[in-house]
């Protein structure tokens, strides 16, 4: 419902203009000596809450070992397509061998990520994770294509202690293929 | 040297005055540039240009990181980058016109400098010479007409350059010009009846200005600010809308006009507007700060010379001409942080206020101002009785009434 917002007529010193014109300046002055308000970005960094959905990294269990099997479900639920991943086999004598496969190469272009975090929801391996990191710049569209190693240096390693491949591992040499 | 000085052909001596004045307001101008920026971001509570530095000053342990949180290094970016920057030349436009616009926006604003003295020095025989190029006797005049000059560079700038909004901010200046132009004027005229009384031989030069208010006693001493607060007021007005800075800033308008009578116009050609309106700037409040406020005096009733003989360097030239450009350049730099700080208080005005409030306010507020002030040199002249007051004062009051009667809505 629209109504019409009566306007006073003018006071004295309103209609003379300079004294409010002087009344606003006094409130500028004060401004001016107030200390900045700003966060001077590249040296002060804002506090990052909990929860906050940065740039997507990889992460590796408390042992060092991959969590992703290279799945491809966040390749398939990307709306964007920003990841690409090659899956591949791990050797079976590799120190962090276990049942599954890991991902021989795995990118995401930056440039398309929609820091949606659907990749996150769809990992059964809780291997990829939005995190705090929200700061991606670059030279060239090259440099903005995360590949494995950028990815796993910026996701590091989550203390999860829910081993599930050791659990798993232990479960097929007790000779039991599917648990 | 000064000897080697007076030898020198006056016409050599003229050039060299003329050069070193433009060494000085060029500068300034780019200066009141960085000052624009630093102060703008004080009033917004945010630290402003504080990043650019050349490497070999990032060295220097103290002073470097100091000059580069004052944001000093970013003038000379800037600069580099007026200059370097691709100067596209839009195939719409007047290709004659549009070059010399620019140009023709800074010759009226160094021009103006001539007339302004800036400074004072006593000779061998005790008098005062002012320190300015052209000690004109027309003095004010001249510096009215060459000033309004300026507006030429906007109105065919906004014309030449052929596309909707640089003609409306060309139409809107050259208005806008206009409209004030008056009432600048006719708030001018009352100082100078009251300087040139009758009988005296008559002058426009803004140094007699400065003279008649070096005195000691009640009224020689006052500044003409004191005396005549709403010719002050007026002509304060006037010189925001005469230099089109905020509020006033009509030919520029980004809200309205995208860029004004400059939408077109970019790096170097650009930079000429820039510089030509703090030149601008600093020429108003200089004219105005001799007019008002005392010139090179430091404090109502107290000249500067008398300030000087305490100290007991009155006699010297030298001392007393930089001690006279030292203050009067405090009081235009002040002037110009007024013009900032303004800026960033006072909302822009419509551009039919800005009309109203010239035509409708100002223009009434100089003529009665006028008039009270001719009464009242004529009352003092003719040694009139104290009927004549009472009258002035009744005629001052109902026009104040006329002018001050609440208004509609739709006023300003």
């Amino acid at each position: 419902m629209a109504y019409v917002v009566e306007r006073k007529p003018l006071s004295l010193s309103e209609r003379l203009y300079i004294p409010q014109v002087l009344a606003g300046m006094k409130t500028t002055l004060k401004h001016f000596f107030a200390p900045n308000v700003t966060m001077e970005y590249p040296e002060q960094r804002p506090a990052i809450p909990p929860g906050y959905r940065g740039v997507p990294t990889l992460v590796k269990d408390p042992h060092g070992r991959e969590k992703c099997v290279s799945c491809q479900l966040c390749e398939f639920v990307c709306p964007p397509k920003a990841i690409r991943i090659t899956p591949g086999e791990i050797p079976a004598d590799a120190a962090n061998a276990h049942v599954e496969k890991g991902p021989k190469a795995f990118d995401i272009d930056m440039l398309r990520c929609i820091y949606c975090g659907l990749c996150q929801e769809v990992c059964p391996e809780e291997a990829i994770w939005l995190q705090n990191q929200y700061s991606m710049s670059g030279y060239t569209r090259e440099e903005m294509v995360n590949n494995k190693e950028r990815l796993y240096e910026l996701g590091g390693t989550l203390p999860d202690q829910h081993f599930k491949w050791d659990k798993k591992k232990a479960a097929e040499q007790r000779g039991n293929a599917h648990h | 040297m000064v000897e080697f000085w007076q030898n020198l052909h006056p016409a050599v001596q003229l050039f060299l005055k003329g050069i070193a004045v433009v060494l000085v307001i060029f500068p300034l101008g780019g200066i009141g540039s960085l000052a624009e920026r630093k102060i703008s971001a004080a009033m917004q509570g945010r630290p402003g240009p504080n990043r650019a530095i050349p490497i070999w000053f990032r060295w220097v342990p103290v002073l470097g990181p100091f000059l580069q949180r004052l944001g000093v290094f970013h003038l000379m970016a800037d600069g580099l980058k007026m200059l370097f920057k691709e100067d596209a030349l839009p195939g719409h436009v007047n290709k004659f016109y549009f070059v010399a616009a620019p140009i023709l926006a800074m010759i009226p604003a160094l021009t103006t400098v001539t007339a302004v003295p800036f400074g004072a020095y006593l000779n061998g025989q005790g008098e005062l010479v002012p320190l300015v190029l052209a000690n004109l006797d027309v003095g004010i005049l001249a510096v009215f007409a060459v000033s309004s000059l300026g507006v030429y560079s906007l109105i065919i700038a906004g014309w030449a350059s052929n596309s909707k909004y640089p003609f409306l901010g060309g139409i809107r200046a050259s208005a806008q010009l206009i409209s004030y132009e008056l009432s600048m004027t006719l708030s001018v005229l009352p100082v100078f009846l009251w300087i040139n009384a009758p009988g005296t031989n008559g002058s426009l030069s803004l140094f007699n200005v400065v003279q008649f208010q070096s005195g000691t006693s009640f009224l020689g001493g006052m500044w003409f600010f004191f005396l005549m607060p709403v010719s002050a007021v007026v002509f304060l007005v006037s010189l925001f809308a005469e230099t089109n800075r905020l509020p006033f800033d009509m030919a520029e308008g980004e809200a309205d006009l995208v860029g004004g009578f400059h939408t077109e116009y970019g790096a170097f050609k650009w930079g000429l507007f820039f510089v030509a309106e703090y030149a601008h700037m600093i020429v108003g409040s200089g004219v105005f700060v001799l007019l008002f406020l005392g010139g090179w005096n430091p404090l109502p009733w107290l000249p500067l010379e008398k300030v000087l003989g305490w100290m007991g360097v009155a006699s010297n030239p030298f001392i007393f001409g930089i001690a006279s450009i030292v203050v009067f350049l405090t009081k235009v730099l002040f002037f110009i942080f007024v013009f900032m700080w303004v800026r960033w208080t006072v909302p822009r005005f419509r551009y039919d206020q800005v009309m109203r409030l010239g035509w409708q306010k100002l223009l009434p507020l100089a003529i009665g101002n006028l008039l009270f002030y001719a009464a009242a040199i004529a009352i003092i002249e003719l040694q009139l009785a104290v009927w004549a007051w009472v009258a002035l004062a009744a005629a001052t009051i109902v026009a104040l009434f006329a002018i001050l009667r609440p208004q509609s809505r739709t006023a300003l």
